[in-house]
């Protein structure tokens, strides 16, 4: 890895069969870069998140992420990254202190070391009074937020967020932007999917995958201006309804 | 005659000793051959007022009606009457396309030849797949089969629970589409949604949060009423400039909305001395100007003052 990139991704590619659902696709994030990686369902966005995250190994192509290979170091990748998608995170039946202690046992923290984390997540979530409350209790924005807390409980240099504010409420998902970019002006770097436009906007970067192919990638404003497109709605739809290969 | 009625509908739902009130007191008509929507977040109340409407499910207090039929009496009616696209998938998923439609159109007593031109528009982007098992079809072809069997009978009514949810930008625009031209077919469409930008395409919306109505209008009159001003703010340093502007005397909140942040300033707060304020602040390159609230402006206005939208802003 260079001093200068925590995910570097040449010509990664991924075929199921004779489906190739990730096609060559080349990117860097640089650290503490909120990336937003975007595609229309179907795209292959779910997949190439997959390898990354060292679930699933490629075809072809190399990755590192964190400096490890993506070959030879998946298990060490996910001791380094964090994961968080809108659909599970936390446990409903365990409490809140129980889920960090949970998670915090399985990236292998010291008792110490959770016993400060729980301290720290529940004040700054403010959330202190609720820590021997069952997670299932909680107002769904609170879980969000929590869930990401606790993506990051190891202190981990890459966090990937699966649609991170699918269904909360408006309030709670600007919210929990301002979360993210706290994360990332320490220095963490984000990997973010979503299907709101608004929030392509708050990205450092973003990529936009069509067919399993990147077909364009830059910040907001270099994509709107490529694209002469007032918002990214507009760049998306551009882009995507030129799509041969649709979940639809 | 309405097509929907709900009067002082409320459900709550126990487990253990926890008590989760669903639907806390919903009124709400929903005009003849109207494209209705309820927005709001999940845990808002959308499903189990759907569920008390299609009559799977009997709500603790309140009556209401479906095309004039009452909800408890006449639940067999109601069923063969309506429509209802459930938000998780819930055809058979061993069944082929083709035999799954064909089921649910015996269930009703029709054929598809019979109510073929209803569905045609949405079912003959997948009739090429109608050998295909559905388990094996992908998530857009599902909820286009789904679509199609909640139709086949020529619903009077038609119930869609959470359509778009977890869909792309332009197949939920393409999915706007198909609402809008099955509405054509004078059928009243009562659609839930959590995107507020989904709000602009219906007649008329319900604004849902934590089992409450929050408002009930068009959607323009539903902006129309945002209290106050509101002002969209930009400068090279995004991030900064929202924490300064939440930290600001004349300023009710901030938050970012895509390119521009979306700042409700206080009523006596001005326009031009909020911009001086803030290029003093370290933003020399401050872009502040008035623009009209979107439902979701609205949504949050309204979220953070329950008590109504009278009051809103009056008081900070």
């Amino acid at each position: 890895m260079s001093g200068n990139t925590v995910i570097s991704v040449k010509d990664l590619t991924k075929r199921f069969g004779s489906f190739t659902a990730v096609d060559h696709i080349t990117f860097d994030v640089k650290p503490g870069e909120i990336f937003g990686f975007l595609g229309a369902n179907g795209a292959g966005k779910t997949t190439a998140m997959r390898m990354l995250c060292g679930l699933s190994l490629p075809t072809a192509g190399k990755a590192t992420v964190a400096g490890l290979d993506l070959y030879l170091d998946a298990e060490k990748i996910k001791q380094k990254i964090g994961y968080m998608s809108q659909r599970f995170s936390l446990y409903e039946d365990l409490t809140i202190r129980e889920n960090i202690r949970f998670y915090g046992g399985i990236y292998g923290l010291s008792n110490q070391q959770i016993k400060d984390k729980t301290a720290e997540m529940t004040s700054n979530l403010k959330l202190g009074k609720e820590v021997d409350s069952l997670v299932k209790s909680l107002p769904l924005g609170w879980r969000q937020k929590l869930s990401f807390s606790v993506a990051m409980v190891h202190d981990p240099r890459i966090v990937f967020l699966d649609e991170p504010t699918g269904g909360v409420d408006p309030i709670t998902r600007r919210e929990f932007w301002t979360l993210i970019y706290e994360a990332a002006n320490k220095g963490t770097t984000v990997f973010v999917t979503t299907h709101y436009m608004d929030e392509a906007e708050y990205c450092s970067r973003v990529s936009i995958m069509v067919d399993g192919r990147i077909d364009a990638m830059g910040s907001p404003s270099e994509l709107k201006s490529k694209f002469d497109a007032y918002d990214m709605a507009d760049v998306f739809l551009k882009l995507a309804r030129g799509a041969k290969r649709s979940d639809n | 005659m309405k097509a929907v009625t709900v009067s002082n509908i409320r459900k709550s739902f126990k487990s253990g000793k926890a008590v989760t009130e669903a639907v806390r007191t919903v009124s709400l008509d929903v005009e003849d051959g109207e494209l209705f929507g309820i927005i709001g977040p999940d845990g808002s109340g959308k499903t189990t007022l759907f569920r008390i409407l299609t009559t799977l499910m009997l709500a603790d207090e309140g009556t209401a009606t479906v095309d004039g039929l009452d909800v408890v009496k006449d639940f067999r009616e109601i069923r063969r009457r309506v429509g209802y696209m459930p938000g998780r998938f819930s055809l058979y998923p061993d069944l082929s396309v083709e035999e799954n439609l064909t089921f649910f159109a015996t269930l009703f007593n029709t054929s598809i030849d019979e109510n073929y031109d209803l569905v045609k528009d949405i079912y003959s982007q997948i009739e090429r797949f109608k050998t295909r098992k559905a388990g094996a079809l992908s998530g857009g072809m599902k909820q286009k089969l789904a679509l199609s069997c909640a139709l086949i009978h020529r619903p009077t009514v038609l119930f869609l629970d959470e359509p778009t949810t977890g869909v792309d930008a332009v197949s939920r625009k393409e999915f706007w589409e198909l609402l809008r031209n099955l509405q054509k077919q004078k059928i009243t469409i009562v659609v839930s949604t959590p995107y507020m930008d989904e709000a602009g395409l219906c007649d008329r919306v319900a604004l849902m949060q934590q089992g409450r109505i929050l408002d009930i209008d068009s959607p323009q009159g539903i902006t129309k009423k945002f209290f106050g001003e509101l002002w969209s703010a930009r400068a090279e340093k995004m991030y900064e400039l929202m924490l300064s502007l939440r930290e600001m005397q004349g300023v009710v909140s901030c938050y970012p909305f895509g390119q521009v942040h979306h700042v409700v300033p206080k009523k006596d707060f001005n326009i031009s001395q909020a911009q001086d304020e803030i290029r003093a602040m370290g933003f020399p390159d401050i872009h502040l100007a008035p623009i009209s609230p979107t439902i979701e402006d609205c949504f949050m206005n309204l979220m953070n003052h329950p008590e109504g939208q009278m009051t809103a802003g009056n008081e900070r």
